[in-house]
């Protein structure tokens, strides 16, 4: 059973971020990129199921200019079996991410896709719902636990949700999105840092895949949120309650 | 075997059993108990000695001698705890007996107050409200104990009064009027010192520094920042992190310790392999000489060869030449490209080959080089919270972690797997992690700076910071692992990179047998390989007097008669730095 697991490269999630002088975006430049947290929580994952048994193969894919290599080299480098890189310079949004892993799919023909369940730049928390919806696969999403039954070839995830925990069962194939209790990523270890170099990429282009990069969504303007106020000391609760009545108007 | 006639010694057992053993005995064979019971011996004959001796010449000098632990005696129990040397070993609460001196848990000699020191009184309280104003005269309690007591709970003062001066004229202020009243005093900052340089030994005014947390200046260009002595280092870090700019030391005290501490005591740090120390990195100083004098050496130039440049006597003298109020100093740009790497050697030879490959190899992007041993490891696994062991599937002997820093994040990357593969396939090196993201680095970190703090929560620890000549360093901890044995646990860690070792012994309590197994050897055995009894942490009380291990007579001479130049009357951090016989 061959898994294929979606990983994006972001800003770090440790780095203070900067919002561009013009306002058009962030600043991304001289900042430090790794893996997105929730993709490394899903590879993570998929390299557990394989350890166990359960799958013989983890194919890592990620899209992007060619600086994407660096991640997916990382996800090789922490298990993953082969590497797919689909090169494309122009911003990719959730809906073309989608488009593109149908289409692979077609071609790897994976039973089971995880993804993270947002990426930390856009916090959009679509792919992988709009992944499903194209393969009409059943999906399990924000997951925090997953076991996987071959031989009746379901698995049962735990999702959580707003009011507690949810437990669904999806036949196979299906998407998975993780969230962040479901494990902790291991450390990329020199031997299998040694291992990932020979591990085969395969390049694909968003053309190959009939997939065609036309934006109908437009970033008019990326603004920092209002810094937060330094708060007052009142000297007496009459000061509180006449500041509470005009100032803040909450009474 | 124990005298039991003695009430003294009847009461001083049941307390030390009483005191139980609620910290995991270190080792589970029953070796433990035995070794403690033969040292009830010593202790009560030692306790009864001190008792006659006390109740002779006790009552009649008390206005000179201390009260041991005179603040403990309503309900501080908790502070107290198991990491006082003294609990375990004279109780004077029971008896309400003055003994005569102060004794601490690390060294073997008595500190008596100079009678020199006049005593406070209301008018110098009042004195000090007036320049000060009520607010920063603090005579409360609980703010006192906290004063008193250094990070590691095993030095306590008596101050009654703690000062928190807000300009440098009113540190000016006090001390003109503590040098006229002959007044002792000791600056503080964060109170992160592990030698007991930061808290009083007796009843010295306490300055405490942390009001002055300004950043005066910065410079994006130059990259020079001018701030005031009590700004914490953390913050002064994610002040330069927004400009895009690094401070050049980098401790675990970061969270609570002050620049004007760190200047003070020329701390090292992680980061000294590559930034240098502070007598290279500090542009300039503000500080406040005991009379009162003001020198504005507060320059911000990189060269300034104009007569001595004194600014270097502070840097590091631990606050007995002057008091530091504001500093000068030039940061490092922030680079991009941080990598962290945690490895795994066999054994401490494949360290040190490590270490010259690292500088060949990595040279220009080397900013880290630290070792641990496996006993550190362990600890910081078993006590901290949080901490993951990065290389789980086996155990290793030594644990190397290498961090570098470059503008090129590719490039650098590259560099460092390269030197790695080459390593594993050297055999320097048996396993590896490298970090992919900052949240892995700082976990890679954690297992380093972590150290100190599981070491505290393990039980006592007697700890040794040694400079010794790399290949010999892990000498010392094997001599010493063997010598004590199983009494307790000898962990060794260190700055590899600038051959400096951390060396800890860490016991469930206290206990004076193995102070002797440790002390002087470990003196002598610095000494002999023409080290450094104390690489970063500077002599403060603990080491006053075994400054002549590492530093000639001569030299020494010198030190005195700069502090007798500097400080007359001796009002500075009173007790440490240099031995009480040289100074009158």
């Amino acid at each position: 059973m061959k898994i294929m697991v979606a990983i994006k490269r972001v800003i770090d999630y440790a780095v203070k971020i900067r919002v561009k002088p013009d306002k058009s975006g962030v600043v991304t430049q001289n900042v430090k990129m790794s893996m997105n947290p929730f993709c490394e929580i899903a590879l993570e994952e998929a390299l557990r199921i394989r350890e166990s048994g359960l799958a013989s193969e983890v194919v890592a894919v990620t899209m992007g200019p060619s600086q994407c290599l660096d991640t997916l080299r990382t996800g090789l480098a922490m298990g993953a079996d082969r590497g797919i890189h689909v090169d494309s310079t122009s911003a990719l949004h959730p809906l073309h991410v989608a488009k593109i892993l149908r289409n692979l799919v077609q071609i790897e023909k994976p039973s089971l896709i995880i993804l993270g369940k947002q990426a930390i730049d856009d916090d959009c928390n679509q792919t992988g719902q709009m992944v499903a919806g194209l393969l009409n696969w059943p999906q399990g999403t924000f997951a925090s636990k997953v076991v996987l039954d071959k031989e009746k070839e379901e698995v049962t995830v735990d999702r959580e949700v707003d009011d507690g925990i949810e437990t669904v069962q999806l036949k196979l194939p299906a998407v998975i999105t993780t969230d962040l209790r479901l494990n902790q990523p291991r450390y990329a270890t020199l031997p299998n840092i040694m291992k990932a170099k020979s591990k085969p990429i395969k390049k694909f282009t968003p053309q190959e895949l009939n997939v065609e990069i036309k934006s109908d969504l437009e970033i008019v303007e990326v603004t920092e949120p209002p810094k937060r106020k330094a708060g007052v000391m009142v000297s007496s609760v009459d000061e509180l309650i006449e500041k509470l009545k005009n100032e803040a108007k909450v009474i | 075997m124990v005298n039991r006639n003695c009430r003294a010694t009847l009461r001083l057992l049941t307390l030390i059993n009483r005191q139980g053993h609620p910290h995991p005995p270190l080792s589970s064979s029953p070796s433990g108990h035995i070794s403690h019971s033969y040292l009830i011996l010593p202790f009560s004959i030692a306790f009864v000695f001190l008792t006659v001796l006390c109740f002779y010449s006790g009552t009649g000098i008390d206005a000179c001698w201390k009260q041991l632990q005179r603040n403990n005696v309503h309900g501080e129990h908790k502070i107290v705890s198991f990491f006082s040397p003294l609990a375990s070993s004279l109780k004077t609460r029971q008896w309400g007996v003055k003994i005569q001196s102060r004794c601490y848990g690390s060294a073997s000699v008595l500190v008596q107050r100079n009678p020199k020191f006049s005593k406070l009184n209301d008018e110098d309280v009042r004195y000090f409200e007036g320049i000060l104003g009520a607010k920063n005269v603090i005579q409360d309690d609980e703010k006192l104990i906290t004063a008193n007591t250094d990070w590691m709970r095993k030095y306590k003062g008596s101050s009654k009064l703690l000062l928190q001066p807000r300009t440098t004229d009113q540190v000016s202020e006090i001390l003109k009027y503590c040098n006229f009243r002959c007044l002792a005093v000791v600056p503080q900052g964060g109170n992160t010192g592990l030698v007991g340089g930061s808290v009083p030994v007796f009843d010295e005014v306490v300055v405490s520094l942390s009001a002055m947390s300004k950043i005066i200046s910065f410079d994006k260009v130059s990259g020079i920042l001018v701030c005031e002595a009590g700004c914490i280092l953390e913050n002064i870090i994610s002040f330069l992190d927004s400009e895009g700019f690094i401070m050049p030391l980098d401790l675990g005290a970061k969270g609570s310790c002050q620049i004007g501490g760190n200047v003070s005591t020329n701390a090292g740090g992680l980061r000294l392999l590559r930034y240098g120390s502070l007598h290279g990195n500090v542009l300039g100083i503000e500080a406040v000489l005991a009379d009162g004098t003001v020198l504005d050496m507060l320059k911000t130039l990189r060269k300034d060869n104009t007569g001595y440049d004194l600014k270097h006597l502070f840097i590091g003298s631990e606050g007995s030449l002057g008091i530091v109020t504001k500093v000068s100093i030039l940061t490092p740009p922030k680079l991009s490209s941080v990598n962290v790497a945690f490895l795994a050697c066999k054994d401490y030879s494949s360290c040190q080959k490590l270490l010259q490959e690292a500088r060949r190899k990595l040279g220009e992007i080397l900013s880290a080089f630290e070792f641990l041993d496996s006993n550190a490891m362990n600890l910081v696994l078993n006590h901290l919270e949080g901490a993951r062991n990065p290389l789980p599937t086996s155990l290793h002997n030594f644990y190397v972690l290498i961090e570098t820093t470059g503008s090129d994040e590719s490039s650098d990357k590259q560099k460092l797997e390269a030197f790695l593969l080459g390593s594993m396939e050297n055999e320097l090196i048996s396993d590896g992690a490298l970090a992919q993201d900052i949240n892995q680095a700082s976990s890679f970190w954690l297992l380093r700076e972590g150290i100190p703090e599981a070491l505290m929560r393990a039980g006592a620890v007697y700890k040794y910071d040694l400079s010794i000549p790399v290949e010999k360093m892990y000498n010392l901890v094997e001599e010493m692992r063997s010598r004590l044995g199983n009494d307790a646990n000898v962990v060794g860690y260190g700055h590899l990179g600038d051959g400096n070792l951390h060396l800890n012994v860490s016991t469930p309590q206290y206990d004076d047998k193995i102070l002797s197994q440790i002390e002087p050897f470990v003196y002598e055995w610095t000494s002999k390989h023409h080290g450094s009894i104390s690489a970063e942490h500077g002599l403060g009380l603990m080491k006053a007097n075994k400054i002549f291990y590492s530093k000639s007579p001569e030299t020494v001479k010198v030190m005195t008669s700069i502090k007798k130049l500097l400080d007359p009357n001796h009002i500075l951090n009173p007790y440490k730095v240099l031995p009480c016989s040289s100074i009158s």
